[in-house]
Parts: structure tokens; C-alpha cells; sequence
């Protein structure tokens, strides 16, 4: 494992997929949580439940921004570096 | 009446099933490099030089999200595109199959009559014949104007927006009051939607100027983003995923926010009303970054989703490539291309909810910025980053 790591690493583009893979789990967590909170919502309040999708939607694609970003660098990275 | 329903459905299911097939049968361009290599690897001989002879997923995936200037059908067979190119001595048009020779289908330069044009990694640029590279100072002075493989697609998307919005609008005319009918039956309910569920409860009383613009941006980038899911011609363009178009739209929001903001708007960015001079020193420069901020997210946001899925899809089918050892493994590669079509059928289902959430969310954020910029009274609480809390705007 640690191999791994410090091989991936030494390079840019190792340390770039480090980058993507980690951006992926805060965005995983994130979204996981909204999710599960909205569903909480929607099986205490039915009725707002079209309320509560928007909302959600909304801000899971606000997570999705921030895990964007560093997805988007670490193309950068991969391809450009 | 309900079995007519269901077989409908069906179709359609099946119908997407089919969609990750074509994307397969359509995407010769995997089998690039090993000893049969074709036109990807030749039409970029610099970059790919240094891959000879083994795949290169990651030069796959960009040469499909990447813009073209031709569009390519199958195998060699490509549609041409004009090239429109100015330069310092004006401007020339020709077609872009002169950049490829017909008969070995390697890429190979056009002498028109002001400079000779070669692509170069994607681009046109000017092109020394004799000293076999790029004259530079020449490519300085381009600008490049093409009707390339993404204008091309956004050319298709004006004419299916067009084409179906006329015909309802005309259909709306002649029978004012009367039930819809035909594409006017389903193209209500999504109209409504967008009306009723993201411009009334976003921008408020208002709503009534920003709808054009909230329908237009809503069908455009939900149609470019199905467009983009049909792996053959119409589709197969990554228009959305594409940081220039991504650009435009998101600039149109920026621009309809900054002209529409009146003295509230401004007022709460430049001087926040009740809170102390010494926390307005640090407030003021971040309400200016926001209001850059908030175009440049939307931009990234939208451009980072349709492309990440076209990413997806490409790599799967890249595995293929990858395991099967360029086709010495044949039995590796059935078997991984069984699991990645599999695998693709399942991102693309997730890739049709993608195209509606993110022309959902791009026209709702609009919408909550249009709404933000015309609001009179103080009521819409506002989280730090300058974004108004939807949960208060409904």
C-alpha cells in the first residue's frame, strides 16, 4: 500500500489521480449525506416532498461544484503538467 | 390505452439499452494504435509518435470530448467541415478533408492561397512545408472561425429548438384555450415546470422577463446534453462539455444579473446595510469576488459534468482496449467488453438524469441570481458565499 503510494507519488499524474480520488470522497460523503437527510425529510413531511427534491438536487449539485474543481485540476494536471 | 402506454415504455427502455451499443459500434477510434493504426494516431503524427505501438487511453479520451474539425461516421469515413480561417492576409475557406489524403488516410497539409494550413494536435495552424514545422509568427495572426464539429452540433440543437418550439408556439395560436396536442402534450408540463417550479419562486412577481431567456438556456442545454449522449451523428459532439459554450452561457447569466441588478442589489454588494464599517472593509472585496464567482461555478460546473460523463463512457470502452492487449487477448477483451457495456449501460441511464439535473440546476441558479438582482425588500436570507437561501425564495 505504501508502495503504492510513494510511487504514485513521485510522479504528477499519480499524484493528481490521489487528488481526483480524494475530491471524489468528500463529494461522496457530501452528497451521501444530503440524500439521507432528504429522505429523513421526505418520509417525516410526504407532502413536501417536491419541496425538499428541489432543494436537494440544488445542493448536491453545489457539492458537485467543489468535487468539480478538483476533478477539473487534475485533468489539468494530467494533461497539461 | 394502457397497453399502449406500456409498450411506449418499453421501447423507449429499450431504446436507451440500445444507446451504449452504438456508442461501441461507433467508436472505431479505440482500436488506434497497435499495428492496424488509424487516422487518430495519424492525424496527430506528433503526440502520437511517442505511442506507437501500444493504446493510449488518455489520448483517446480527449480526442473524443475534444472539438473537431471534421466529423467522423465510422472507420475512415468522415462528413468534412469548412474551415474558415482569418490570417494577417485575410480570410480563406476551404473543406478539411484537404487535411487528409484520401488514399493512405494520414494527415497531410493544405496550401490555400494565402499560407499552408496543417492540424496540428486539434488546432490550425500555419505550416512550413520546408522546414516541416509550424511557422509561428504566421499562427500568431490566426483566428480561427470554423464551422468545427461543436458549432456544426449547436447548429443541429437551433434547428430542433426552433423546430419544435415554432410548431408549439403556432399550435398555441391557432387553437388558444384547447387541449395540447401531439409534441405540444409533452413539452407543456416541462415549459410549466420551469415556469412554475424555478422562475416564480426564484426571481418572484418579475418572472415574466427573465422567462425567455430561462427557457431558451433551460432547452438549449438540456438538448445539447441529450445530443451529446447519441453517440452517432446528430450527436456525438461534446457541446456542452465544452468550456467555450459553458463560457457563453454562463456570461449571459452574468450579463442579464449585472444589467437587471437595481439599488438593493447593488446596494447589499458594495455597502451592506446594518453591518459595521471595520467587517465591510473585508465584506465589500468578497461580495465583488461573488459576483464573478457565481457565473465562473456555473461554468465549471456544467462543463465538468458533461464532460466527466463522456469520460466515463470512453474509458470503459478503454478498458476493453486495455485488457485485451490490443487485441491479442481476444477472449479478455469479449469478456471486459461484455462488463463495460454493462457498466456504460448503467452511466448512461445515470448520464439522462445528468442532462436534465444540470439544465435544471444551470436555469435554477440563473434564476435565483435574476431573483437576487430584482428583489425589493429584504427577506431572502443569505448563506456566506452570497447565495440566496432557496429554502427562504420558495
Amino acid at each position: 500500500m505504501s508502495n503504492i503510494l510513494l510511487e504514485a507519488a513521485s510522479t504528477g499524474h499519480g499524484i493528481a489521480a490521489l487528488g481526483a480520488g480524494v475530491a471524489a470522497l468528500g463529494a461522496g460523503v457530501g452528497i451521501g449525506r444530503i440524500g439521507g437527510s432528504a429522505l429523513e425529510a421526505i418520509a417525516r413531511q410526504p407532502e413536501a416532498a417536491g419541496d425538499i427534491r428541489a432543494n436537494m438536487i440544488l445542493t448536491a449539485a453545489l457539492v458537485e461544484g467543489a468535487a468539480f474543481f478538483a476533478m477539473v485540476i487534475g485533468l489539468l494536471v494530467t494533461f497539461i503538467v | 390505452m394502457r397497453s399502449k402506454v406500456l409498450f411506449s415504455r418499453i421501447a423507449l427502455f429499450i431504446g436507451a439499452l440500445l444507446i451504449p451499443t452504438l456508442g461501441f459500434a461507433y467508436d472505431p477510434d479505440t482500436h488506434g494504435g497497435g499495428n492496424d493504426s488509424t487516422h487518430t494516431e495519424e492525424a496527430h503524427a506528433a503526440p502520437a509518435a511517442e505511442h506507437e505501438g501500444g493504446f493510449d487511453p488518455g489520448h483517446m479520451i480527449m480526442e473524443h470530448v475534444s472539438d473537431a474539425h471534421d466529423w467522423h461516421i465510422a472507420g475512415h469515413v468522415h462528413i468534412p467541415l469548412p474551415v474558415i480561417v482569418k490570417t494577417d492576409k485575410g480570410i480563406e475557406v476551404f473543406s478539411s478533408s484537404h487535411f487528409i489524403n484520401h488514399e493512405t488516410h494520414a494527415a497531410q497539409s493544405y496550401t490555400g492561397g494565402n499560407y499552408t494550413y496543417k492540424i496540428v494536435e486539434g488546432k490550425v495552424v500555419v505550416w512550413d512545408n520546408l522546414a516541416q514545422a509550424e511557422n509561428e509568427t504566421a499562427t500568431a495572426t490566426l483566428i480561427d472561425f470554423s464551422i468545427t464539429k461543436n458549432v456544426a452540433s449547436m447548429f443541429v440543437v437551433a434547428f430542433a429548438l426552433c423546430f419544435v418550439f415554432l410548431s408549439i408556439a403556432k399550435a398555441y395560436k391557432r387553437a388558444p384555450g384547447s387541449a395540447p396536442r401531439g409534441m405540444q402534450s409533452f413539452f407543456e408540463p416541462i415549459i410549466m415546470f420551469v415556469r412554475d417550479d424555478l422562475a416564480k419562486p426564484s426571481i418572484g412577481p418579475k418572472y415574466e422577463k427573465f422567462m425567455p431567456y430561462l427557457l431558451t438556456g433551460f432547452f438549449f442545454i438540456w438538448f445539447s446534453n441529450m445530443l451529446g449522449l447519441i453517440p452517432v451523428i446528430p450527436g456525438g459532439a461534446n457541446l456542452t462539455g465544452s468550456i467555450s459554450v459553458a463560457v457563453v452561457l454562463a456570461t449571459f447569466t452574468f450579463i442579464i444579473t449585472t444589467i437587471n441588478g437595481n439599488g438593493h442589489y447593488w446596494r447589499h454588494i458594495f455597502a451592506m446595510p446594518g453591518v459595521p464599517v471595520w467587517v465591510l472593509i473585508i465584506l465589500t472585496p468578497i461580495e465583488i469576488l461573488g459576483v464573478f464567482l457565481r457565473p465562473f461555478v456555473l461554468m465549471i460546473r456544467l462543463f465538468a459534468n458533461i464532460t466527466a460523463g463522456h469520460i466515463i463512457a470512453l474509458a470503459f470502452f478503454g478498458l476493453i482496449f486495455i485488457f485485451s492487449k490490443n487485441g491479442e487477448n481476444t477472449g479478455t477483451g469479449v469478456g471486459v467488453g461484455i462488463a463495460s457495456w454493462l457498466f456504460t449501460t448503467f452511466m448512461f441511464f445515470l448520464e439522462l438524469l445528468v442532462a436534465f439535473i444540470q439544465a435544471y440546476v444551470f436555469t435554477l441558479l440563473s434564476a435565483i441570481y435574476f431573483g437576487s438582482a430584482v428583489e425589493e425588500h429584504h427577506h431572502i436570507a443569505e448563506d456566506f458565499d452570497g447565495k440566496p437561501n432557496v429554502e427562504h425564495a420558495h
